[in-house]
């Protein structure tokens, strides 16, 4: 068997902190193969992160330290190599990419300087030589016009490039190594398809091992040649990919999978892992997963389970010298999944439309000057309508940076609009006083993104909950504050939550906060401003369930904006694909995420990673970027982008065809229609 | 019942008690918080900084006795039968120091001398005109043969002086110990090698540390003062260690009081600009621009210059010169603060800039929420750590502020007791040969000690609180 390119034997990086030492990384063993994609997957807090830093020696000093263990590339330890061999390795037999491309780049170097330096230091070329190859290695990760480009600074180009230049610069040195720390995450899909599409090209091109880490399943079926599951600070299961994605052994694994949302539970409850994922400063002393797990027996609380090494790989888990075990817990989670149904069939349809958009703009003016002249304006949404029905969800799809946030900011009358109505049962809101709204405010309400930045941390979970209560004059049921112990019961958290501040909770647990206190108001619709994309899979999973069942609880609507398309498929009702300020295209689910018409729609149905690896997807390719809403292109705003751009569409901007009475878009493919 | 004497509530003492029912008021609100309290346990962990509390807390109690005023009452005299009070305003501190504040020689004299520092023509009891040393009316009275009994003196008065102290200290600390002990639950020998090896929660070795320190140099000092000017005096006689001491109060008001002024403005004015923009934010930018582009030191001499013009006109308008000093210290605190928000405010309106883009303040303005209820509510209490870091990081440089000011001529009035005043004085004597330098070096080391302990102090502060290097 021939050498490993890098090979790792019970690595444990621990960190010393107050709370005692935290063991991030707690005993992981694997191999990367040249040439070969190793994904190392898990939720925040698994350690991934951790793993990649160790193996590059970048571990945060001086609180963390590699306790043990050993990292061999190709057969030389790194664990014993002082900082100085270090540094003549980085870079040069093992790079690393980074999450956030925004902050990866020097803001006051030139993107080519920045790849030249490396290319002097690693290669030890002179300046002529390393200006043409910084020059060449950006044509080879498919920036176009790169001469004219080397001279840009970081602000001046997008994110999608950022993420180039950082491969530019990775790939400077030539590695054998390619460590890409979710590569993909802070970018739109589009761009990650592009992104996943350059990495595949160049490790076939130059024979490069990548080891991939991810928390996104369906990147991991794209890419990976291995999968190996992190759970805690260690790795749980092992697998190649198509073994994983077919028959996953670690329970941990198969809740994981099938706790994605998508078209196929429609209707039904999402799987979820209860609870969250256990405090590191620990020593365990049995399976760290036990608490978490519905197959959980007495063994797994008091033993911890042994590495069972398998033809492709292995699994850590005490069900493989039992397998009995298993299928008794087999039948325990059917009830569990019977019991958590949710039903939202069999609502009855009222036919009277609650919220209405039309026509909305929003347009930001642009000031310059001493007397700060408008020299323009971003039209950040414009021209937007939409319908919301009680009891019903709609899914507000696009990018960032298309305006969807702002429509959202905009119905709730929290950013003045330029134009249009917002009618809310019959009021248009945006004609009311400001005394007027506020009385009506507590029919619409708003949950948003980032669970961490949405609660005051200075007051106490009660505190927040009666705040709107007090603000509206909402009338609770009970005078006292029992109506807080049920709100809180309601979205799953006990009543002495009210008297703790929010630092105290979880992030899925800060988005239940966020749910109880727009509903401590009664509201009518909810604006969900991604309320998940902070979220691990399976906090995720927890909180669609819940937002479900209150809104057939309640009949409350949703306008649900998100980026995800996944959840779109298994939650919203309608959808609008949004695009530079304007709906591309608007229609039932089935419709548009089943039948897409608009180019736009199609590359962004696309460019979504599957996790079904069976089903092999043709990836319309989207090139470029998002064009800025100051100066939106002539015509239909996508055509620069468009593979089936027509002349007509750089002239004018198209009109709504509707294809039929739940399926409409704006594109000249369809104008005879 | 009558007293045989008079309180007497000066303006800075009002704003002092002012400030200490904020303090103890805002203490009794912290401690109730459980978040707002973990920041000072943090604190409470730091041997230097625990240190430089117990000095700052020193330096306070000085201050605070210094604070309490009142008139004697005078012997009734046959001529009128109202009762009449000695125009002179006393502190409690003064009583204290009565042997100190009483014991005034000629002119100048060395630490420690017993005779004066510069030759005098006397007469002899034989009738001889000398010019001689002459031996000090209090430094070293007591001594028959000053040039042999002056060392072995105060040797044995130190060296008794310090074994009583240290057999005190030695008591207290065990009687603390074993309070904790019983407090913690700990065995009393458990708890004294925690405590020797520094591992309590709360760092008692350097808070025990430090109070031994100072309860032994105050052991020592005190009675010794009485017998020798330990740090001499100044040119009209005054013993520079009461100087010294009397201006602690005079460094911790312009410390303290001038926050106070600054305050309001800076919070109101900086969370206004930064949450309301727009015109407001434009009018309360151009304020402070222009104010801070205007160089503080004309500043407050003008305005000094003009208070002092004012006093000079209705010069009865003031009981007693104490009462006049004061009136321009509360002054110099009222102008200091006006000159100094402008950092603080463009701080706060940065921050507030941020904060109102923030997801929580989003929401509370979805529910309904008045723009005040998100300014005290929201705004200012993710806040006030900026305000505690900018309030205790300051202090040192107003307390060096008033040094230098009343150096340059325009600080605290010259018959106030300050170390700028001390320091100012003892600027032309350094020239002298052989030089007096006792004044300045006196002013210096309680300036450095009260200065250096609220550094330390406030980099500890600032640590605990600032987010990003707090732990999680």
């Amino acid at each position: 068997m021939s050498q490993s390119l890098l090979s790792i034997q019970g690595l444990k990086t621990w960190f010393s902190t107050e709370g005692g030492i935290v063991r991030a990384v707690d005993g992981v063993s694997f191999d990367i193969q040249r040439g070969e994609t190793f994904a190392l997957v898990g939720e925040s807090g698994s350690g991934k992160s951790m793993t990649a830093l160790s193996i590059m020696k970048l571990v945060p000093q001086p609180a963390g330290r590699i306790e043990s263990g050993q990292i061999l590339l190709e057969g030389e330890d790194l664990c014993g190599l002082p900082e100085v061999a270090m540094r003549g390795l980085r870079g040069n037999r093992m790079s690393m990419i980074f999450q956030e491309p925004m902050t990866s780049l020097n803001p006051v170097i030139s993107i080519g300087e920045q790849i030249r330096e490396t290319l002097e230091y690693h290669l030890k070329l002179d300046a002529k030589m390393a200006r043409a190859r910084a020059v060449d290695l950006l044509d080879l990760v498919g920036i176009p016009d790169p001469n004219r480009r080397y001279d840009e600074y970081p602000h001046q180009i997008s994110g999608g490039m950022k993420q180039r230049v950082m491969i530019a610069i990775a790939l400077s040195g030539e590695p054998d190594l390619l460590i890409a720390d979710e590569p993909t995450t802070a970018l739109d899909v589009t761009i990650q398809a592009q992104i996943l599409d350059l990495l595949r090209r160049l490790q076939k091109d130059k024979g490069m091992a990548i080891l991939l880490i991810t928390h996104d399943l369906g990147v991991v079926s794209e890419m990976a040649d291995h999968v190996a599951v992190m759970y805690a600070g260690e790795i749980v299961e092992m697998a190649e990919r198509q073994a994983f994605f077919e028959n996953p052994r670690h329970p941990y694994s198969q809740k994981l999978l099938s706790s994605l949302p998508g078209n196929k539970q429609r209707g039904e409850a999402l799987e979820i892992i209860r609870g969250t994922v256990p405090a590191l400063n620990q020593v365990f002393l049995g399976c760290r997963f036990s608490n978490r797990c519905d197959n959980a027996w007495e063994r797994c609380e008091k033993e911890v389970p042994q590495w069972h090494s398998l033809e492709t790989g292995g699994v850590r888990c005490h069900l493989v010298d039992a397998p009995e075990m298993a299928r008794e817990a087999e039948k325990l989670q059917e009830n569990i999944s019977k019991t958590g149904d949710v039903g939202v069939s069999g609502m009855d349809h009222e036919k009277s439309t609650l919220l209405q958009v039309s026509n909305l703009k929003v347009h930001f003016p642009v000031q310059k000057g001493l007397f700060k002249r408008v020299v323009g304006h971003v039209k950040a949404v414009d021209g937007v309508s939409l319908k919301i029905d009680p009891g019903k969800t709609v899914a507000l799809v696009g990018e960032s940076g298309c305006g969807k946030t702002t429509v959202g900011k905009a119905i709730l009358q929290l950013i003045p609009q330029t134009e249009g109505a917002v009618v809310l049962e019959n009021t248009d809101l945006s004609t009311l006083s400001r005394e007027a709204l506020r009385q009506r405010r507590s029919d619409f309400q708003i949950i948003f993104q980032d669970p961490y930045s949405s609660l005051n941390p200075r007051m106490l979970v009660g505190d927040i909950l009666k705040e709107g209560v007090k603000a509206l004059k909402v009338e609770q049921a009970q005078d006292d504050d029992t109506w807080m112990d049920e709100l809180l019961d309601q979205v799953g958290l006990t009543p002495d939550a009210k008297d703790r501040y929010p630092h105290e909770f979880s992030g899925g647990q800060r988005q239940r906060i966020c749910i109880a206190r727009v509903l401590a108001v009664q509201p009518k619709v909810i604006i969900c401003d991604e309320p998940t994309s902070a979220l691990d899979v399976s906090v995720q999973a927890q909180v669609l369930n819940l937002l479900k069942q209150l809104q057939s609880t309640y009949r409350l609507a949703y306008l649900f904006i998100t980026h995800d398309l996944s959840v779109v498929d298994y939650f919203a009702d309608e959808v609008a694909v949004m695009y530079l300020g304007r709906i591309v295209e608007y229609g039932s689910v089935e419709s548009v995420l089943g039948n897409p018409k608009h180019p736009y729609t199609q590359a962004l149905l696309s460019a979504v990673p599957q996790v079904d690896p069976k089903k092999k997807r043709m990836i319309i390719r989207v090139e470029g970027d998002l064009p800025s809403p100051i100066n939106p292109p002539k015509g239909c705003y996508f055509h620069p982008r468009c593979p089936k751009s027509m002349p007509v569409c750089r002239e004018e901007y198209p009109d709504l065809s509707v294809l039929s009475p739940s399926h409409e878009t704006s594109c000249f493919l369809y104008s005879g229609e | 019942m009558e007293f045989p004497f008079q309180w007497t509530l000066l303006w800075t003492d009002r704003m002092i008690y002012l400030l200490l029912v904020l303090v103890v008021g805002f203490g009794f609100y912290v401690s109730r918080k459980e978040h707002l309290l973990a920041p000072w346990r943090q604190i409470r962990r730091r041997p230097f900084a625990m240190s430089a509390l117990v000095l700052l807390l020193f330096y306070l109690s000085i201050g605070l006795m210094d604070s309490v005023h009142f008139r004697k009452q005078l012997p009734m005299t046959d001529t009128s039968k109202a009762l009449q009070y000695d125009p002179e305003v006393l502190s409690l501190l003064d009583v204290l120091l009565e042997g100190l504040k009483n014991n005034v020689e000629k002119t100048y004299s060395a630490p420690l001398a017993t005779h004066a520092f510069n030759k005098q023509m006397l007469e002899g009891p034989d009738g001889t005109k000398q010019r001689i040393y002459p031996r000090l009316k209090y430094g070293g009275a007591h001594l028959v043969n000053p040039e042999t009994d002056r060392w072995p003196d105060l040797l044995s008065r130190v060296g008794e002086r310090a074994v009583f102290g240290i057999g005190i200290i030695v008591l207290f600390y065990i009687w603390v110990m074993l309070v904790l002990s019983q407090k913690h639950q700990i065995p009393p020998k458990e708890m004294t090698r925690k405590m020797i090896r520094g591992e309590t929660e709360t760092a008692w070795r350097a808070i025990l540390l430090t109070a031994g320190l100072v309860f032994i140099v105050v052991g020592i000092a005190g009675p010794l003062s009485t017998k020798y000017h330990l740090f001499g005096t100044d040119k009209v006689g005054q013993d520079v260690l009461y100087l010294a001491l009397k201006g602690v109060r005079t460094g911790l008001v312009i410390g303290t009081l001038t926050t106070l002024v600054m305050l309001p403005f800076a919070i109101f004015l900086g969370i206004s600009a930064g949450y309301f923009r727009g015109k407001i934010d434009d009018a309360i930018q151009y304020l402070y621009t222009t104010l801070s582009s205007i160089p503080g030191v004309l500043l407050i001499a003008a305005a000094v210059l003009i208070l002092q013009v004012y006093m000079d006109k209705n010069a009865d308008a003031f009981a007693s010169i104490t009462e006049r000093a004061d009136i321009r210290l509360l002054f110099l605190c009222l102008i200091l603060g006006v000159t100094s928000w402008i950092g603080l405010c463009r701080m706060l309106r940065g921050e507030t800039l941020k904060l109102r883009e923030m997801e929580y303040v989003q929401a509370a303005k979805a529910l309904g929420v008045g723009n005040q209820r998100i300014m005290t509510h929201y705004i200012l209490p993710n806040v006030m750590h900026l305000v505690l870091i900018a309030v205790v990081l300051d202090f040192s440089g107003l307390v060096l502020a008033e040094a230098i000011l009343s150096y340059v001529g325009v600080g605290v009035d010259p018959a106030m007791i300050s170390w700028g005043n001390m320091i100012n004085s003892a600027r032309l004597e350094l020239a002298r040969e052989p030089v007096v330098w006792w004044s300045l070096t006196a002013a210096f080391i309680f300036m450095f000690v009260l200065v250096l302990a609220a550094n330390v102090f406030s980099d500890a502060v600032r640590d605990a609180f600032d987010p990003r290097l707090r732990g999680r």
